[in-house]
Parts: structure tokens; C-alpha cells; sequence
């Protein structure tokens, strides 16, 4: 299993930039002038970008955990965090 | 814990569960008058109105969430879990109360929209830091063996929120016209009024509570944190218990809840056109329904473990949102419907009512032709439809005089009308249809009680008291707020960009979903934590 967990990290790590890029992709796409649903307008791109960035660096740090493993053992009390 | 405090228990749980529904009460009438309030307050044509407006919507569920778990969950840590969650309560109610008083556009002009849009990111930075301190305050007070059932109550309140929010706007909507509800000063501020007086009663009663036990020790031992945040994300051991609880768990259950709830509410009245009452009437009966099984998953968790109820929650919902959702484009039918009431004329109750003429005009070489509005029964499941206005061009022939050119005419001949395409909407359905859409939408409730009813108990024994409103508060407002709420935003995207299939906005919570499983399968381990003291 933990041989699973470390394979499993290098995926998240690779997912996380795929992410991004498909929303910037997404973003230049859709944004026009002459829309007018939500997903047209620059604002709401530009707020999900930025919150979706750190959320995407988080799962690739996520996934370098899972690779060094980590998270081969969990902590059983507060002690061990 | 002493027998005196677990005589108490039910009376901590009420306090705390009441502010914090009364919290989502306020949080939802906003999304639920949304319509309304963008006439008063962010009229259409005004650019700078419509760029608030959108600030309003996105800035405060994915922005400020996350921003008031760090800001509160800081101060619940350093100062204490009571005076914290109290502090939000007085923020969500205030500001509540007063959109109910802010003048509209009409009156006011752009300060209408620009004290909306603030009181809405208030509302958003309070709601960041109320269930954190929610879930931590019961749970510290709770025994090792029930702190799953007794934190189930906490989860009950999103649900419950949504149902005394839809409740109240129902109540109110019934009892006056569309026109006095909707005026400047209408019906729709009674909802805005009404939180202040749930508000207060919540702030007299949590006055009346104690602090934290686990908490109060701690602060008299002075093993506080003084830097939560730091503690919380800058040290290695916490931070990666913090991303697998947002990557493991939150995540999966934040897109569940959301489908659940929200999504299939809207599919059902977008999509499927289902009548504005009888949609709410579906959605009201399916939560009642559903709510008390977050207090049996939250039991069940205590006997069985947390994972792999979440677990199976998200699994099911990945399993049949595609099913479920597809039942309903197909059972609400009105199309196929229209189309056997020309067979099976002997099957309709009524006869359609028009409800104007057709009529023609030509001018300019276009022929305008306004098409028939007519309500239809059949089967018991009432509809509209709708041939909208269609512009055919006519066609223009010259007639030569055969001895003076002068005497030419032009007139205008019909063309073939191609037949508008017919729309359907406003579908009442059937007594037996109703039911099944209630069970149907009860099932996916279900999924969510299963994902989010022991989800407080878990995240609070992750983490050390010390921090554990800091920690627990972030990774759950990611998930709810910016998983679960961008479910509308990435549906519609994936339905502008792949229009053959209706129900392609469903891959973006079955996907994450299915990766939330895969994550919390792997890495996440079934032991609950026993000792939440340390």
C-alpha cells in the first residue's frame, strides 16, 4: 500500500500544474466582451485563478509528501504533529 | 466527562447548532433572493452595478470564506472558541439585518450597491469563522465514544438553514403579490428583518455558555498558541494532516453537499423547468426527510469509524448522479408529452387555453408572427408551451408594367413559415411524478449526510486543541466554499463547451469526487481518535 501512496504523489504532483493550465486555457477562451454569463466576464475567472493556484501548488506539496512518504504512517496522537 | 456536563451537553449543542444555522440562514436568503436583489440593488445596463454584483456572488463564497476561517479561526485559538463564534454570530446577523435597510439603486444610486456588496463580504468573512468554532466547541465538550453523534447536530444546520431559509421567503412570497414583494421596500427585506430577532435570541443564549473545557484547561496552563497560523501551516507535521483532510475528505464532501442541496435544485428549475413552488416543495421534503440520518451517520461513525461512511457517500454520488439526473429529463418529459397529447388526445383533462392570437404583420420584408401560449394537462402533470415570436423573411416580387417602368410594383409574399421551435416550462407534475422527484432527491441527500455528518468529528480529531479551530476552519471552507460552490460556475462551463450532453455539468463533481475517494482510501486511516485532549 505504500508503494501505492508513493506512485499515487507523483500523479497529484503532475495533476496540479494540468489543472491550472486547463483553467487558464478555460479563462482566455471564454472571456468575451459580448457575453453574458458569468463564465464571459473576467472577474470570476480571475477570483477562481487566484484562489485555485495555491489550492494547486497544495496538492502538488501533497503529492511530494506522499511520494517522500509521509504518509506511510499517520500520527496516532498530537504528540507526533 | 462529569455527569453534570453531560447532563449539559444538549444544551451546548442547541446553543451552538442555533447560531450556527441561523448563520446559514443568513447566508442563503442572499442566494435565494439573488434575483430580486440584483433588480434593486445592481441594475441591469449599469457595467460598475453588474461588476459588484459579481464580486458579490464569487468574492464572498470563495474569497472570504477561506480568508475568515484563517482570521477567526486565529482568534478562536488565541482567545478562545466562546467569545469567537459569538463575535461571528454579531457579524452575520448585523450585516444581515442590515441589507434589510440598505435603500435601493432607485434611491441611493451606486452606494446601494457598493454597501451590498460590503455587508455581503461580511457575511462571508462571519460565516468563515462560525462552523469551525461550531464543530470544536461540541466537540470538546462531548465523550470519546458520542462526539461523532453529538457533532452531528452541528451538521444538521447547513440543511436546516437551507429549510427555514426557503421556509420563511415561501411564507412570506405566499402572502402578498408578486408586486408587494418584489417593490423597493417589499416582502423580500422581511427575511433580512427576521434574522435579527433569531440573531438575538442565539447571541442571549450563547452568552449564557461557558468556554471550551479542553480549551480553558489549556489557557490556564498557558499552552495557548500564540501563532496559530504559523503553527497551524508553517510546521510540516500539521500542515500535511491539513492537506489530506481538504484532499481526503472536504473536498469530496464539500462537491457532494453541493450537488445535493443546490445543484439539483437548480438543474430541476433550469433544466427540467419544474414550477417555481412545486421545485421548493421537492426540496423542502426531501431535506426534512433527510436530516435526521446526519445525526445516524454521526452515531453509526461512532461505532464504525468516520472513513468509510464519508467514503461511500462520495462513491455513491459518483455512481448515481448520472443516473438520477438523467430521471429526471426523462420523467419531466413536457417535449414527448406535447407530442403524444396529438395521439392520445382522449388522455388530456383540459382543453389548452390560448393565450393570444396568432396574428401577422409585414414590414420591411419581414413578416413578425406571434405564436401560440397555452397550458396543457396530461397525465395530471400540467405544463406551458410556448412558440415564441419568429421573424420570416418574406419574399419580394417586382410586377414590370409592360409599357411604363414607373408603374413597376413591389409586393411582399409569404414564404413557406418554418414552425417555431416550442418551449416548454412552468411543469407541475403528477402526485406519483412529485414523489418519485422527492425520493430521488432525497437519495442524493443521503449521499450528503453520509459524506458530512461525521465530518466535524474527524476533522476535530486531526488536529491538536491548540490549533485545531485554525486548522480544521481552512481545509473546511476550501472544500464547502470553493469546491462545493463552483459547481454551478464549472457546470455552466462545461455546458457551453460540450452542448450535445444535458448533463455534462455533473463531471465536475463526479471527478472530484472520485478523486477526493481515491485520496481519502488511500491515505486516510478508519481509527477514530479517542483522546481529543492533547
Amino acid at each position: 500500500m505504500n508503494t501505492v501512496k508513493k506512485i499515487m504523489g507523483l500523479v497529484w504532483m503532475i495533476l496540479a500544474p494540468v489543472i491550472i493550465y486547463f483553467l487558464v486555457k478555460s479563462a482566455v477562451h471564454n472571456i468575451s466582451s459580448g457575453g453574458t454569463k458569468d463564465i464571459n466576464q473576467p472577474i470570476p475567472w480571475i477570483i477562481i485563478i487566484t484562489i485555485f493556484t495555491p489550492i494547486a501548488v497544495g496538492l502538488m506539496i501533497f503529492g511530494y509528501y506522499g511520494f517522500k512518504g509521509e504518509y506511510d504512517k499517520l500520527p496516532e496522537s498530537s504528540e507526533e504533529i | 466527562m462529569t455527569a453534570a456536563t453531560e447532563k449539559g451537553i444538549g444544551k451546548i449543542i442547541f446553543s451552538s447548532s442555533l447560531g450556527t444555522l441561523i448563520e446559514w440562514y443568513d447566508f442563503y436568503i442572499f442566494g435565494m433572493l439573488a434575483k430580486t436583489i440584483s433588480v434593486q440593488f445592481f441594475p441591469e445596463g449599469n457595467s460598475t452595478a453588474a461588476l459588484l454584483s459579481t464580486l458579490a456572488i464569487f468574492a464572498a463564497g470563495f474569497l472570504v470564506r477561506p480568508f475568515g476561517a484563517l482570521v477567526f479561526g486565529r482568534l478562536g485559538d488565541m482567545i478562545g472558541r466562546k467569545y469567537t463564534f459569538l463575535l461571528t454570530l454579531v457579524l452575520m446577523g448585523g450585516s444581515t439585518f442590515f441589507i434589510g435597510l440598505v435603500p435601493g439603486y432607485k434611491s441611493i444610486g451606486m452606494a446601494a450597491p457598493l454597501l451590498v456588496l460590503l455587508l455581503r463580504l461580511i457575511q462571508g468573512l462571519a460565516l468563515g469563522g462560525e462552523y469551525g468554532g461550531a464543530a470544536t466547541y461540541v466537540a470538546e465538550h462531548s465523550p470519546a465514544h458520542r462526539r461523532g453523534y453529538f457533532t452531528a447536530w452541528i451538521q444538521t444546520t447547513a440543511t436546516l438553514g437551507l429549510f427555514v431559509a426557503l421556509g420563511i421567503i415561501l411564507l412570506v412570497k405566499t402572502n402578498m403579490s408578486d408586486a408587494a414583494f418584489t417593490a423597493e421596500w417589499g416582502g423580500w427585506r422581511y427575511p433580512f428583518w427576521i434574522s435579527i430577532l433569531l440573531v438575538g435570541v442565539s447571541i442571549y443564549i450563547r452568552l449564557k455558555m461557558s468556554e471550551s473545557p479542553l480549551y480553558a484547561a489549556l489557557k490556564k496552563e498557558g499552552k495557548t498558541s500564540t501563532n496559530p497560523l504559523k503553527e497551524s501551516f508553517g510546521h510540516k507535521a500539521n500542515f500535511k494532516m491539513v492537506l489530506l483532510a481538504l484532499f481526503g475528505a472536504v473536498m469530496g464532501q464539500g462537491v457532494i453537499w453541493y450537488t445535493g442541496q443546490f445543484y439539483a435544485q437548480s438543474f430541476l428549475e433550469n433544466a427540467v423547468k419544474i414550477e417555481f413552488m412545486q421545485n421548493r416543495e421537492i426540496l423542502l421534503w426531501a431535506i426534512g426527510l433527510a436530516t435526521p440520518f446526519f445525526l445516524f451517520f454521526g452515531w453509526l461513525s461512532d461505532k464504525v469509524g468516520r472513513k468509510w461512511i464519508m467514503l461511500t457517500g462520495m462513491l455513491l454520488g459518483v455512481i448515481f448522479y448520472r443516473p438520477v439526473f438523467s430521471t429526471f429529463l426523462k420523467d419531466a418529459n413536457a417535449k414527448e408529452w406535447a407530442q403524444q397529447k396529438d395521439k392520445l388526445s382522449e388522455v388530456l383533462s383540459k382543453r389548452p387555453t390560448l393565450k393570444s392570437d396568432t396574428s401577422f404583420s409585414i414590414e420591411k420584408g419581414l413578416m413578425i408572427i406571434n405564436h401560440k401560449d397555452a397550458d396543457w394537462e396530461f397525465n395530471g402533470n400540467k405544463f406551458n408551451e410556448k412558440k415564441n415570436d419568429t421573424l420570416v423573411p418574406a419574399e419580394a416580387v417586382t410586377f414590370h408594367a409592360p409599357l411604363n417602368a414607373s408603374n413597376d410594383s413591389t409586393q411582399f409574399f409569404l414564404k413557406e413559415i418554418p414552425d417555431s421551435k416550442p418551449s416548454y416550462s412552468n411543469i407541475q407534475l403528477n402526485n406519483s411524478l412529485k414523489w418519485k422527484f422527492i425520493f430521488l432527491v432525497w437519495i442524493m441527500i443521503i449521499f450528503v449526510t453520509m459524506a458530512y455528518g461525521p465530518i466535524a468529528a474527524f476533522l476535530v480529531e486531526l488536529f491538536p486543541t491548540k490549533i485545531r479551530y485554525t486548522s480544521m476552519s481552512l481545509p473546511y471552507h476550501i472544500g464547502n466554499g470553493v469546491f462545493g460552490g463552483l459547481v454551478p460556475f464549472i457546470a455552466t462551463l462545461l455546458a457551453t463547451t460540450f452542448t450535445t450532453d444535458p448533463l455534462v455539468g455533473l463531471w465536475y463533481p463526479i471527478g472530484v469526487a472520485a478523486l477526493c475517494f481515491i485520496i481519502g482510501a488511500l491515505y486516510l486511516t478508519n481509527k477514530t481518535d479517542k483522546d481529543v485532549n492533547d
